[in-house]
């Protein structure tokens, strides 16, 4: 199975590598994934208080090209976008855009997981969480 | 383009492709024309080509039937013993690592009402000889334990095997596709009653296989499972596949020559190239070092999935993981999780396989390639970076999905 060429791009060049810095209260972290699953994502975003934008975002990927694909993209599409706009994204326009067999369209899951999870640390950070589902409770407690 | 995939397949060698070429056109009769020339021709071509493949593993020439290759002789070999044994009983033992093309086997005999022990390995992939004396029934009819493995290369007690399944009368089948050719493979000496192997896991051609069937003490025989002309003793009906079978003939004989200088060539390459590897932080081998095929190795490189890295450098170099990101079940080597390695473990795990083509430039070019991609792969892995903060990994509540 050959990748696509835009799974080579973003694999063989992934932009926005690296960490924010966790403490601060602008940033949402999401960890999605297990090791034994040989997918891990970690995708971090950080906002513009005033604006509601998302000002930077990085990831690290632990996973096959397809997966790395999908979070560098991720990282991509968020930087402008504001907290409501991203929480549209959908795992099928990365499947579309980085043309995913069938076979990897659960790295797109996970993309988008990552970026949910990522909104949802934001929110529980700031005060955001409105009516918290018993699900997200119990990821708080856990 | 550099080949260290060689136990998936290995190149046809030229000489082997020369000695085909004459048995399209310019030979073309079938070998069991027995009224003209040119089946004359063609059954003399393969009676030698026989001869070739019979030496190689010392056996008699008789004692060779043709097939496709190793799976369909796994196949004869499994369900020609149970249906021909059928009236002694219906008991086989195998191992959790063999090759799914005896899994499947057993497991569609299963369907047929035999019963089926699974012997587990340790951590080196090796059987427990005392596990095995242990399974053993009064109905249990065959023991299929490969000799090489495929994903390890990890090394079977055959001889230990074969003392147990004597002493208790039973039959004993190797697939030693891995390894016939590359080390001595000789299973009237070592006591082994049937055996699989292929021309294409030793520079022949692919399609063409064989199952040695012992002729004497004891004489085996296995029913059919195709049928038709009643071909190679009437185990085995189809028209012989006879520029094949012409390769498969030079490639044993290739092999026979080559075998002492080439193993040693291929052992001290591999370990350069393994002990290279290993300079890198959190690497292991996994499978037996010292019960192992000298052109293999694999290793698992910790916090780093197998096919990204393969990504990193699979422009250049062909490599095989035992992460299965690219097979449509998502799980991990199966053979590698028998051994007790964790999932993470084995989605990060890559099977180099040297050949005779390799070269000492190759081992350079692949070491400093592999050892790149682990570093970059390092860098963007999440689970790297925690474990170089000292996170304990698995103390982490990961979302399996």
């Amino acid at each position: 199975m050959a990748y696509s060429s835009k799974v080579l791009d973003h694999f063989q060049n992934p932009r926005n590598v690296g960490v924010l810095d966790k403490s601060k209260k602008n940033v949402g972290t999401g960890l999605v994934g297990a090791p034994e699953c040989g997918d891990v994502m970690r995708l971090q975003i950080e906002v513009d208080e005033e604006t509601g934008v998302i000002r930077d975002a990085k990831f690290k990927t632990f996973g096959c090209g397809s997966a790395i694909a999908s979070s560098s993209l991720a990282t991509e599409w968020l930087k402008g976008k504001t907290i409501e706009e991203a929480l549209k994204i959908d795992n099928m326009d990365i499947v579309e855009e980085l043309a995913l067999p069938p076979v990897k369209i659960h790295c797109s899951v996970l993309a988008e997981d990552a970026i949910k999870a990522a909104i949802e640390d934001y929110k529980r950070k700031n005060g955001l969480l409105e009516a918290p589902s018993q699900a997200a409770e119990q990821a708080v407690t856990a | 383009m550099i080949y260290l995939d060689n136990n998936a397949t290995t190149p046809c060698d030229p000489r082997v492709v020369e000695a085909m070429l004459p048995y399209f056109f310019e030979h073309p009769g079938n070998a069991a024309s027995r009224s003209h020339p040119f089946g004359w021709e063609a059954e003399e071509a393969v009676d030698y080509a026989r001869e070739q493949i019979a030496q190689l593993i010392g056996a008699e020439d008789k004692e060779i039937i043709f097939t496709s290759g190793a799976t369909e002789s796994n196949n004869l070999a499994l369900k020609g013993v149970f249906e021909m044994y059928a009236r002694k009983g219906n008991h086989i033992i195998t191992v959790e690592t063999e090759h799914k093309a005896i899994l499947d086997t057993c497991r569609h005999l299963e369907k047929m009402g035999a019963e089926v022990t699974y012997l587990k390995v340790n951590s080196e992939g090796l059987i427990n000889l005392a596990d095995l004396e242990a399974a053993i029934r009064p109905t249990t009819i065959l023991v299929s334990v490969m000799w090489a493995n495929n994903e390890t290369g990890v090394i079977q007690p055959m001889r230990e095997i074969a003392a147990i399944c004597e002493k208790h009368g039973v039959l004993f089948h190797s697939d030693a596709t891995q390894a016939v050719g590359k080390i001595p493979t000789f299973p009237r000496e070592v006591g082994i009653h049937l055996m699989s192997f292929t021309a294409h896991k030793m520079y022949g051609p692919k399609g063409v296989g064989a199952l040695y069937v012992s002729r004497k003490n004891p004489r085996v025989k296995v029913t059919a499972q195709m049928d038709g002309g009643g071909h190679e003793r009437g185990m085995r009906s189809g028209t012989l596949n006879v520029p094949g079978i012409v390769g498969f003939g030079k490639a044993a004989e290739i092999a026979r020559q080559s075998m002492a200088e080439e193993s040693e060539r291929l052992r001290r390459m591999r370990d350069r190239l393994e002990s290279a590897l290993l300079q890198l932080e959190e690497t292991q081998v996994n499978g037996s070092r010292e019960h192992r095929m000298p052109h293999v190795t694999n290793i698992s490189f910790k916090h780093v999935e197998g096919e990204g890295l393969m990504m990193t450098f699979n422009q250049n170099i062909a490599v095989s993981s035992g992460s299965a990101c690219t097979s449509a079940s998502l799980e991990p080597s199966y053979v590698l999780v028998a051994m007790g390695l964790g999932d993470d473990l084995a989605h990060s795990s890559i099977r180099f396989s040297l050949g005779r083509f390799t070269t000492e430039e190759d081992i350079d070019f692949a070491i400093e390639a592999v050892t790149k991609g682990v570093n970059h792969m390092r860098e963007i892995s999440p689970i790297w970076e925690m474990y170089k903060e000292g996170v304990d990994l698995s103390k982490i509540e990961w979302a399996a999905h």
